[in-house]
């Protein structure tokens, strides 16, 4: 944009866009505030912007009362595992797609796609049966198992995006040079799309960890993700506004750091490479 | 590039992935189907039996059948709505010559970081609590009555949340579309006479076209499944006000331990997330071909 | 080592018949070149003989053992291709090293032959620098690099040379043809560049369509093209073709003149063809003039350089009888 804007509607712009930026951060800056007010100061009937007395009581009395440590543990475990078992059914599945397509690639990947489309409801049912007979209901492994199926399309579409965007050419190059398949996958074809594959990781780690059907659904405690601690703060009300607060940015801080680093490959990401 | 054995390569390459998938897709939903034409009741292990069409009799013609569904369509398409105008509208603002365009991008896109539960409780009780929110500050800044938003206005609440959500994705994919359409384009539309409106609607709109057409695809995939919102916030209420078939489903089955209706709801929901899906992959399978 | 036989190969993708039926015997130690118009499935040949592609029918020998099924990691050969399609994550050792790695060799091994290799392409000092760093000669040099490394039976090159520019194209021609006999290895060349063609093969394919024209050296292409299109196709300016009744006059069906094969007079000869000078280009060295033949049509001819005619000159030309090509109705030489 190197037209001649005058200084005038530039600031009048920037003015505008912070506005309504600050608007739409508005609630997770008043998380971020309340976690650190005094439950009193937070439910006064004239509210404060900026913490009076600054306070991290909330924060250990969250740590007491659900154990945020074992839950965020949890979290990790989950939305890391269930992605890179995504990640390793999925490389070579894409690398297929993407370097040995057939006429029926595109419907298999649109088939993939369609799955997404399953809603979790319909088969909320026998998957609470089968868990609930396998022993799986409230185990880790279990929830991992889950989530690595729903998001096995997205990984799978994303990571074809990317290999195809790898000449083929330097797959072949590496064949003549004597590569087998697995030599031309993990050294030639993974280090060269180790930028998408991060993105496609980033991406499924974040999905992962802000899902909130089946961790909450399948769990009850021992197995219980971020997800399923912050549910547990919302029955109780009253006195409980600072607490919930700090429960909140507890269970939502490292995903946003995480997101704010990677926010550009993530938009690309999203859209399955479809908007550059 | 397809050699026999590259070709065999790539079948066994890919049988994991398609033969979990169709595990995942298969197994669970032929279940559903069973169970949605037995009598099985968690709480009455005595219903047992054939219950033909029962549980569907039972499901669709409860009146709060039609009212989920109604608020499905109502959530999905609200959000759909202010999540494309608002964000091309955000988009547009946000391509200008504007100062620290780099950090509103980070601020802007950090709800969609925001997980579903903790984002409904902070408008919960943060904003939409009529004694201690936020809103209800404001109203009575302004002398007015405060508004007991889940009680009064339960689906426009759910909406507001989701669509809080998701509006920095939709500007984001958007702002990044419009950040690839040409200067040169832009130019010669100038230079061609066409004021700012001619200009948005044949060049601008027409450019984004497809990625408006992604963010319908992938927010209609979860929009469809808002589960988690609703629980945390109305519980589905007051009555079935702001259930949606998702949550339904789960009222019926789980809360209620019928897996026969949960079951025949449940085939319901996937009856018409396969209606929506059909339309949806017509219009995207052709944008989609890179 | 390193003789290469194909025997009634055919190729189709889908429907599509690429190659209808080759066969082709390619000595060991020979430098033989793949030419034709573009889309006439040279590269489709040498990716069959590299085994990227499969055959649809026929069989390929490599040193007399029958390679048709064989993956390309088990054929022994190396290629350079028109991308050069480096590892762009590795460095310039690494991706020479590649093949050396992928054969387990032993790694002092590696680096000796990485050295040598380094030090007689002239890339010794950029052995730690990626790919995206080296410019387009070099980038060629290190593809050729990996490729001699492993000592293969046979190198196939497929239009290693069109992504530069045209001096370094010259020079680049030189040091393969300099590699081909310091190596004396088999070398496979594509190209549809006639003049890469004509100096570096110590034979040549001339393909169509999918189909062997003429086999042989490049001054037996040029002397007894088989055909009207290797006479076309081979010579630069391309040769002059002559039909109806004037080629009657020589019993054929056409007759093809060379652009160096006339002799030019500004008075009328006998037996001479009439025409006006449309454009003259002069290059210096010679003269190409682009001369309307009254009845004829437009003629290429190659007069040396002091020749100086202009637009709208008449000249008169008379072939040299002793180099005139004839061909038949069906375009077959006689
Ligand atoms: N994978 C494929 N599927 C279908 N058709 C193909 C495929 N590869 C090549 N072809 C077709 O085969 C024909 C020959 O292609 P090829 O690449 O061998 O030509 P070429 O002689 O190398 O041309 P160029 O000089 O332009 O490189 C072309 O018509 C091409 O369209
Ligand atoms: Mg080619």
């Amino acid at each position: 944009m190197a037209r001649a804007a005058s200084i005038q509607t530039r600031i009048g712009f920037t003015a505008l866009a912070w506005a309504i930026a600050l608007l739409l951060f508005a609630p997770i800056l008043w998380t971020i505030l309340t976690a650190f007010k005094t439950e009193a100061e937070a439910i006064a009937t004239s509210p404060t912007f900026l913490p009076r007395e600054f306070t991290l009581e909330n924060f250990g009395a969250v740590q007491d009362r659900s154990d945020y440590f074992k839950h965020a543990f949890n979290s990790i475990i989950f939305s890391v595992g269930s992605t890179l078992l995504g990640l390793v059914i999925g490389v070579p599945a894409a690398w297929a797609m993407a370097f040995a397509p057939t006429k029926r690639t595109k419907d298999v990947l649109m088939w993939m796609l369609s799955t997404k489309m399953m809603p979790a409801v319909g088969v909320l049912i026998p998957i609470y049966l089968i868990f609930r007979d396998l022993r799986l209901l409230d185990t880790l492994h279990g929830l991992t198992l889950i989530m690595t199926l729903i998001n096995l399309p997205i990984i799978i579409w994303m990571l074809y995006t990317y290999f195809k965007e790898i000449p083929v050419d330097i797959l072949e190059a590496a064949r003549m040079d004597g590569a087998e398949l697995y030599n031309e996958i993990v050294h030639v074809l993974v280090p060269m799309a180790v930028p998408g594959i991060a993105s496609t990781l980033l991406l499924n780690v974040i999905l992962a960890w802000n899902e909130a059907f089946w961790t909450i659904t399948l769990t009850s405690g021992k197995a219980g993700t971020l997800t399923a601690f912050i549910s547990s703060f919302s029955s109780p009300q009253g006195l409980f506004l600072a607490k919930l607060s700090a429960a909140s940015l507890l269970a939502i801080a490292p995903i946003l750091l995480m997101g704010w680093f990677s926010q550009k490959q993530l938009v690309r990401g999203l859209t399955f490479g479809a908007v550059k | 590039m397809a050699t026999a054995q590259t070709r065999t390569l790539s079948r066994i390459m890919m049988a994991p992935a398609v033969i979990v998938l169709l595990i995942w897709m298969i197994v669970p939903l032929v279940m559903t189907l069973w169970f949605s034409f037995q009598n099985y009741s968690l709480i009455n292990p005595m219903m047992t039996g054939f219950a033909g069409w029962a549980n569907y009799v039972y499901v669709i013609g409860d009146p709060s059948f039609i009212q989920s569904l109604v608020n499905t369509l109502i959530l999905v398409g609200g959000v759909l709505l202010i999540t494309i105008i608002g964000g091309t509208l955000l988009a547009l603002l946000l391509d200008q010559p504007i100062w620290g365009q780099g950090i509103l991008r980070i601020i802007v896109i950090s709800p969609f970081f925001v997980m579903p539960p903790v984002a409904a409780l902070i408008w919960k009780n943060g904003f939409m609590h009529p004694g201690y929110g936020m809103l209800a500050h404001l109203w009575k800044f302004f002398g007015l009555q405060p508004i007991d938003w889940f009680n009064q206005y339960p689906m426009f609440s759910v909406i507001v949340i989701v669509a809080w959500q998701w509006l920095p994705f939709a500007t984001l994919i958007l702002l990044t579309a419009l950040q690839s359409l040409s200067e040169e384009q832009r130019e010669a539309a100038e230079m061609d006479g066409a004021n700012a409106i001619n200009r948005f609607y044949h060049i601008i709109l027409p450019h984004m076209a497809r990625a408006i057409t992604i963010v319908i695809l992938i927010q209609t995939i979860f929009l469809l499944g808002i589960f988690a919102e609703i629980r945390v916030t109305t519980g589905g209420g007051p009555g079935y006000a702001s259930t949606n078939i998702a949550f339904l489903v789960f009222r019926t089955g789980i809360l209620s331990n019928d897996i026969g209706a949960g079951s025949a709801g449940g085939v319901v929901a996937v009856v018409i997330a396969n209606i929506v899906a059909i339309f949806l992959m017509r219009a995207v399978g052709k944008n989609l071909d890179a | 080592m390193g003789s290469i036989s194909l025997s009634h190969v055919k190729k189709s993708f889908g429907e599509v018949q690429i190659i209808p039926d080759i066969s082709l015997d390619i000595k060991e130690g020979e430098f033989v070149v793949f030419v034709g118009p573009s889309g006439c499935g040279k590269s489709t040949l040498l990716r069959l003989i590299a085994g990227l592609e499969d055959t649809t029918s026929g069989t390929i020998l490599l040193d007399g053992v029958d390679m048709t099924k064989a993956p390309p990691a088990r054929r022994g050969l190396a290629m350079v291709f028109q991308s050069y399609a480096l590892y762009p994550h590795m460095t310039v050792r690494d991706n020479i090293a590649f093949p050396l790695k992928m054969a387990k060799a032993p790694k002092e091994v590696i680096d000796q032959k990485v050295e040598y290799a380094a030090r007689t392409l002239n890339l010794s000092s950029y052995l730690d620098r990626r790919p995206r760093a080296l410019s387009g000669g070099q980038r060629q040099r290190v593809a050729i690099g990996r490729a001699i490394v492993r000592e293969p039976k046979a190198f196939l090159f497929d239009e290693p040379l069109s992504n530069l520019d045209a001096a370094l194209r010259v020079n680049m021609r030189l040091e393969i043809t300099e590699l081909h006999q310091q190596l004396k290895t088999t070398m496979i060349y594509v190209t549809h560049d006639q003049v890469e063609a004509m100096t570096m093969a110590d034979r040549i394919v001339v393909l169509n369509a999918g189909r062997v024209e003429q086999f042989g050296t490049p001054l037996d292409l040029y002397k007894k093209p088989a055909n009207r299109f290797v006479a076309g196709f081979i010579g630069s300016p391309r040769m002059n073709f002559v039909d109806g009744p004037e080629a009657a006059r020589y019993n054929a069906s056409a007759i093809g003149v060379r652009p160096e094969h006339f002799s030019l007079a500004t008075t009328p000869m006998p037996g001479a063809w009439k025409g006006k000078v449309g454009v003259a280009e002069q290059l210096g060295s010679d003269t190409f003039l682009h001369v309307h033949v009254d009845g004829l049509g437009l003629m290429t001819i190659r007069t040396d350089g002091d020749q100086t005619f202009g637009h709208g000159d008449d000249v008169y030309l008379t072939p040299d009888p002793a180099r005139i090509y004839r061909f038949d109705a069906a375009g077959l030489a006689l």
